[in-house]
């Protein structure tokens, strides 16, 4: 369901495939005058968050459980970047980024050496020693996190004040992001990664580095992660302790497989859904939790390989590619 | 064709559930009460914030001017994301014109950003931290109920001068805690006391064991208990349990509610002294009020955090009325200049720094023996009058304190 299909992607014209994708990038430019925009750019954040999560567990078969780390350190940074030294938008994500890539390769260096469950304990572990690091780190501001970040002014022209300007950026980063992902899965590498997941042994018979490919993917994951941070430490103009703690991480595994592990669009589907059920759900309080396991439920057992995911057979027998 | 339906009903829903939001704010007054429902704090702040700030609406009428008046109410969860995130929706989406309660400092903080940014009201009730008023204070911000300075000068000054020498600090970890261990080192040195020794805990936190043990350890005579809700209720047990009031130490409150009074059980509470701005049991306005509250929460008596917003809710719809706008600068102008005058506070006042000076009380809590029924907790030591119970504006940080 994954794999590329040449004859679609050569063919001009229009086709469902381009409809769909053109579909939907219409409507992420409408969407603002119909929804509350800061909403979709929450959506938009976590889709993107989800999409780097679902690089790791989707093509190369590893199960995170710490992409926390990434996204909630790479806010503190950027938000830190923005406010303590005034820095413009865009430097302050680049260091956003670059922190959790630098994380992403450190910790991903010593994780991949195993995998299954002590991968994900072994994230887990690095996750929760990033965790304390951000409680107890002065420039955290522990409990109270980073508040009142500037949105400034992108490449010093741009001002981001403007919620219409947020969303029109956040969305370009987000398909420009999938753009990205959509062009690593489909490339050799991508192959690669999908051969490792499939069987290692045999990709290490073929003659692959196993270890090198998955470290690449380990911290290309990372970096993404860390992008989706930054950029929602600026859209919220607040860095702070959710975004580190393993709910983060355990929200992102949840995600991935209610949109469908392994898809294009299938985090996206997921995270929109996610944050829709706590952002209009959030008036009837601890209610939330037990409504979101609900839905989780249901999905399992109506949906076991997400929904984008149960979506894409049909939509592939019309020649779309999910 | 079934693509085409699905994209199609996608999009109509987009757009539906986007419409029935955009809405304008003119035409009604609408006050969202932004709580803990589910955590550390709902007990003393959570749903019987929800139901003071109704009472303050239909008490006064349900309309402003033949304008309805309108509740909102919603889950923090404690937490400073969660809160900016709601706050920026109500008042850029959803017509919120004030924004009440807000217990916990790291929402309350988070919220007043959003506030100052949008012009618009927030009523601190439940949060505690004087930064409210000092640094991060706001044309259109408010702290109602009491502070970490009030809860010092009270609290912190009684236990010292009863002999309370030694202090160990167990301080939740996060802005409140911080600075309600500063406000009351403060206190305990301008006494002549000394500080041994703090130790930080998470909030919130179930197990004190090693936090305890390390009080127990320091030989302070007293061990200040510098958080709030379950983590000081927790705590009180657990001491209970390690023994260590048994063996000579003792415990100061520096922060508690009469909802953790309920919960500990007078014969465990007996004996503290507490500082409150709001206790039920004072005359017949507060009993009044604290009858009708309690027939609406099941038997439960209001808070001082509850009763203050019944009173913050009043006061903005009494001023919003006067200045007739919902504007938030001009209401705010009107608050501060109309005196607050009801059970809650008499002869209240609000500063340039948004703080409302009124009086506050020392409290001792009643043995079991005292007692004479359900909630009769507290005997009343002593009133402290509002203008040494808060911080003086010549220490204040604010801005918009002209020196």
């Amino acid at each position: 369901m994954t794999s590329a299909n040449p004859a679609i992607a050569q063919s001009g014209g229009l086709t469902p495939q381009r409809i769909l994708v053109f579909g939907l990038l219409a409507l992420g430019l409408i969407a603002p005058f119909g929804v509350y925009p800061i909403f979709l750019m929450k959506g938009f954040c976590f889709a993107l968050f989800a999409a780097a999560f679902n690089l790791l567990l989707g093509y190369v078969g590893l199960l995170s459980f710490g992409h926390a780390m990434f996204f909630g350190f790479s806010a503190y940074v950027t938000a830190h970047a923005a406010k303590e030294w005034g820095l413009t938008p865009e430097i302050a994500i680049l260091l956003g980024v670059a922190t959790a890539t630098v994380l992403g390769a450190v910790t991903g260096w010593l994780a991949i050496r195993r995998s299954g469950i002590y991968f994900a304990m072994v994230t887990l572990a690095f996750s929760q020693m990033m965790y304390f690091v951000a409680v107890q780190a002065p420039f955290t501001h522990g409990e109270d996190g980073i508040q009142g970040v500037p949105r400034g002014h992108l490449l010093g022209l741009i001002d981001l004040n403007d919620t219409l300007t947020m969303y029109y950026f956040v969305f370009a980063v987000l398909v420009a992001s999938l753009l990205f992902l959509h062009r690593i899965v489909n490339s050799p590498f991508g192959q690669v990664l999908k051969a490792i997941r499939d069987n290692e042994p045999r990709a290490i018979s073929l003659g692959y580095e196993v270890d090198r490919y998955k470290l690449l993917a380990f911290t290309l994951s990372a970096a993404l992660a860390g992008l989706a941070g930054s950029v929602k430490s600026l859209v919220f103009q607040l860095a702070s302790l959710t975004d580190v703690h393993w709910h983060a991480s355990g929200e992102v595994v949840l995600m991935t497989l209610l949109g469908g592990v392994g898809t294009v669009f299938g985090p996206s589907a997921g995270a929109f859904l996610v944050v829709a059920i706590q952002d209009y759900f959030s008036g009837i309080g601890s209610w939330v939790t037990i409504i979101q396991g609900a839905i989780f439920v249901v999905c399992v057992l109506l949906f076991r390989s997400g929904i984008v995911g149960v979506m894409a057979p049909m939509l592939k027998r019309r020649g779309i590619q999910a | 064709m079934i693509m085409k339906r699905l994209l199609l009903s996608a999009a109509a829903l987009a757009l539906s559930t986007g419409l029935a939001h955009a809405q304008f704010t003119d035409g009604k007054v609408k006050i969202g009460v932004l709580t803990d429902l589910s955590g550390t704090y709902s007990d003393l702040a959570g749903q019987g914030a929800i139901v003071a700030a109704q009472m303050a609406i239909e008490d006064f009428g349900g309309k402003i001017n033949g304008q309805p008046i309108e509740l909102i109410s919603a889950d923090h969860q404690n937490k400073a994301d969660i809160a900016s995130g709601i706050a920026r929706k109500w008042y850029e989406n959803e017509g919120v014109d004030a924004i009440a309660e807000l217990v916990t400092t790291a929402a309350a903080v988070a919220v007043r950003e959003v506030a100052r940014e949008k012009g618009k009201i927030d009523l601190n009730s439940g949060a505690a931290s004087t930064p409210l008023t000092n640094d991060k204070c706001s044309p259109t911000g408010f702290h109602w109920t009491y502070d970490t300075y009030a809860m010092a000068v009270g609290t912190g000054d009684a236990v010292v001068k009863s002999g309370g020498k030694t202090w160990f600090f167990l301080t939740a970890d996060y802005a409140f805690g911080h600075n309600l261990q500063a406000q009351t080192e403060r206190v305990v040195l301008a006494n002549g006391g000394t500080v041994k020794g703090s130790v930080k805990h998470p909030f919130p936190n179930a197990d004190f064991s090693s936090f305890l043990l390390q009080a127990q350890a320091s030989g302070a005579q007293i061990i200040g208990l510098a958080n709030a809700g379950a983590d000081t209720i927790n705590a009180i047990k657990q001491a209970k349990e390690f023994g260590i009031v048994a063996g000579g130490q003792k415990l100061a409150g520096l922060l508690v509610f009469i909802t953790d009074v309920n919960s500990l059980g007078l014969d465990i509470a007996q004996g503290m002294v507490l500082t409150t701005g709001f206790y039920w049991d004072m005359d017949d306005g507060t009993r009044a009020f604290s009858k009708r509250f309690a027939e609406r929460m099941k038997g439960k008596m209001p808070s001082m955090v509850q009763a203050g917003v019944y009173s913050q809710v009043t006061h903005y719809l009494k001023a919003a009325a006067a200045a007739k706008t919902d504007e938030g600068i001009k209401v705010a102008d009107k608050m501060r200049e109309l005196p607050i005058q009801d059970f809650f506070a008499k002869n209240g006042k609000i500063r340039a720094d948004g703080r409302m000076v009124h009086d506050m009380y020392l409290a001792q809590v009643k043995a079991p023996s005292e007692s004479k029924g359900p909630w009769d907790y507290y005997k009343v030591l002593r009133t402290i009058p509002g203008d040494e119970a808060f911080q003086p504006l010549s220490m204040s940080t604010c801005p918009l304190v002209k020196k």
